[in-house]
């Protein structure tokens, strides 16, 4: 496998990877909305089901695209396809 | 000139200006204390912030095609998160979304989880892809990747006519502002609402948007935040309303059990103005089935993936590493407000509902709120009514009646604070609506003049020229859209989330399997476009005529219907035709490492 390969496959499993963390916080525990809402997880007392739509995912959004984008930039400094001066 | 020195010293510059905006709060407060009218105060606001942003596009004028089109490409990741954060946030999400919430509890916030999960997408399948490509536009992308005239102009069509949608709503709103905060007809703020929004675009297109945009979402920000954290300690629910508000959100629910939640006849609500809106729904239970809440989020995502006015933001970025992390930027200064919105509504809600609460109105006689001068303030502005249904004498939940506008526009006036704040919230309001109009009539002007233009009908004009027809191109949209805003048509909420379902039935297939999918072919995107775009529409029409829909899919959602149709005729296109040549083949290569020159630039 070329090394341009091997780079677009783990670009691809990092993908996968953050897509499936995005599925299950802007869909996955909206199957469970009335559940979650009699849970005893109360985050500062709010309910559950109501939290994560006032602030949960939106919060777990930030931060999984930051960490994203670290990881990717790991990858691309791995196998030295990160942009250099003059790249432009 | 002073360019290079400009962006070396954005943080001073901008903290200057948000310093300079603070004093401009006081000063107004203590003119306030000393006597000023409260219409000279929210006159002040709107016209000094609408003056600092023509001022802004004016010094960033330019006859350069790259600062024109991409701000030279050189904005920095955090203001360009800024910038983002302004072109996106609407003044439905300014001045709508709080009162939705307020209104429709669950159900609404879908929209919260859409338009904030939708960043997961444009960073993961998109942004540094696309800021890779080099290109100064989306039908650019889309036409050179898949190449030819048609797929481009394919792209064209989709963008216009989801952007169109939207950028009418936000004219609608700086119109509904200005005529508010000015005291004029609305037909003429209209136009004055579309002035301030060319001046800050005409001259410096994306450079000058840019520099705007960073402006405004200072104001936005400060004019969102400082009521909600004001409102909350004023009403001693805590300093810092998002970690503290559970208490009040269980005593509006147990509110709500003691009320119940009564249904007016036909004949009762045939009395209240058009527009307004009863409590029906619970705060904060769980109101709606998991499939209606989850096909509206996922529209929501996908549109935002595929609306080009946020696209092209991540074009203007110095390199792709820094488009990635922009988008992260860009959903936490938008994280900032979508936040607070429901906590807004929280706070809202219990000051008018509780009848312990000195601002409570429930409970009280009829003769007593009529007497309330907020109350006939807003009911003037035919924002605010009751009606004694039953004739018991006392006001009950189901007899009062609000616009979904006053939440945010009169809560800081319900709950006791100064007028200085409602002018400020105008200000944001405007700040709001503007950003996002610069943002979607310059995408449109744009893909016309460079894709259209340039590309297809006189690729040897000369740059002096392109820019010429760019910006004559700029003017008439803006007054399309100002003359369809003035007719006042749709709601402002109503057509800001056909606009999502528009662009993900034509757009969101086509850009993302052109970098994730290297058999995809120009015949296959252009049935995609074409035959997603027709069917989302056709779909929309069949509903909105009385159809009954299938699946649950309202007209609200049909960009479901579009993008899978989308989806399925792309592929099967794509694999009944030839495949894309080795050239094709090498550019998406190209496009999927971030080093090297962009692909534009390599041609």
């Amino acid at each position: 496998m070329s090394k341009q390969e091997q780079h677009w496959e783990k670009t691809r499993n990092l993908l996968f990877i953050t897509l499936a963390i995005w599925f299950v916080f802007s869909i996955g525990i909206f199957l469970f909305g009335a559940e979650m809402q009699e849970s005893s997880i109360r985050p500062f007392g709010y309910p559950l089901t109501y939290w994560f739509t006032c602030q949960g995912s939106l919060a777990i959004f930030v931060i999984l695209i930051f960490w994203f984008a670290g990881r990717q930039e790991k990858i691309d400094d791995e196998f030295g396809f990160s942009e250099r001066e003059g790249d432009k | 000139m002073i360019k290079g020195k400009f962006i070396d010293n954005l943080p001073k510059v901008y903290g200057i200006y948000t310093g300079g905006f603070l004093v401009f709060i006081i000063l107004m407060a203590i003119a306030e204390q000393a006597g000023m009218s409260s219409k000279l105060i929210g006159i002040f606001f709107v016209a000094f912030t609408v003056l600092i942003y023509a001022l802004i596009g004016w010094l960033s004028r330019t006859l350069q095609v790259d600062a024109y089109y991409v701000a030279g490409r050189q904005v920095p990741t955090v203001f360009n998160g800024m910038a983002t954060a302004a072109d996106w946030m609407s003044g439905a999400s300014f001045v709508a979304m709080a009162g939705g919430i307020y209104f429709k509890g669950y159900g609404y916030m879908a929209l919260l989880v859409g338009w904030t999960g939708g960043y997961v997408l444009v960073a993961s399948l998109l942004a540094p892809y696309l800021r890779k490509f080099g290109c100064y536009t989306v039908p650019d992308f889309i036409g050179t990747r898949y190449g030819g005239n048609l797929a481009r102009f394919c792209a064209v069509i989709v963008l216009t006519v989801a952007s169109f949608t939207y950028v009418t709503a936000q004219i609608n709103a700086t119109g509904t502002i200005a005529s508010v905060a000015l005291d004029i007809p609305f037909g003429i703020a209209v136009y004055v609402g579309l002035a301030s929004i060319l001046m800050c675009s005409m001259l410096g297109g994306m450079r000058a948007v840019t520099w705007t945009q960073v402006a405004q979402y200072i104001v936005l920000i400060i004019a969102y935040l400082l009521p909600v954290f004001w409102i909350s300690s004023k009403l001693g629910a805590g300093f810092f309303p998002h970690f503290m508000l559970a208490d009040e959100v269980a005593r509006i629910a147990e509110l709500e059990g003691q009320f119940g939640f009564v249904k007016n006849s036909a004949a009762d609500l045939a009395t209240v103005p058009k527009g307004l809106a009863g409590i029906t729904k619970a705060h904060s239970s769980v109101n709606a089935t998991p499939w209606a809440f989850i096909s509206l989020a996922v529209c929501m995502m996908a549109g935002t993936a595929s609306l080009p006015h946020v696209m092209m933001r991540y074009f203007t970025t110095p390199s792709v590493r820094t488009a990635r992390r922009s988008v992260g930027w860009s959903l936490f200064f938008i994280f900032l407000l979508y936040s607070s919105a429901p906590m807004l509504a929280t706070l809202s809600k219990l000051s008018l509902i509780d009848p312990t609460l000195p601002t409570g109105i429930i409970g009280k006689t009829i003769a007593e709120v009529q007497a309330i001068d907020w109350y006939q303030n807003w009911n003037q502005a035919n924002l605010m009514f009751i009606s004694d249904f039953n004739g018991n004498g006392t006001l009950e939940l189901n007899e009062f009646f609000m616009g979904g506008k006053a939440v945010v526009l009169a809560t800081p006036e319900i709950a006791g604070l100064p007028y200085v704040i409602s002018g400020l919230v105008a200000a944001g309001g405007m700040a709001a609506a503007m950003s996002t109009a610069d943002g979607l009539v310059l995408a449109i002007s744009n893909a016309l003049s460079h894709d259209i233009y340039y590309k297809i009908i006189n690729p040897k004009a000369e740059t002096a020229k392109r820019l010429i027809v760019a910006r004559v191109l700029l003017v008439l949209i803006g007054f399309a859209g100002a003359t369809i805003a003035a007719l006042e048509i749709q709601g402002i909420l109503g057509s800001v989330i056909w606009a999502f379902d528009f662009a993900m039935s034509g757009l969101f297939f086509p850009l993302v399997l052109g970098v994730w999918w290297k058999r995809a072919n120009a015949p296959g995107a252009v049935a995609g476009m074409l035959l997603g775009l027709i069917s989302g529409t056709a779909y929309l029409i069949w509903v909105r005529s009385g159809g009954s829909g299938f699946l649950g899919i309202t007209q609200l959602t049909f960009g479901i219907v579009g993008a899978a149709v989308s989806l399925v005729s792309m592929i099967v296109v794509s694999l009944m035709t030839t495949a894309p040549d080795a050239a094709t083949q090498k550019m998406v290569d190209d496009v999927r490492v971030p080093s090297g020159k962009t692909v534009l630039a390599q041609k």
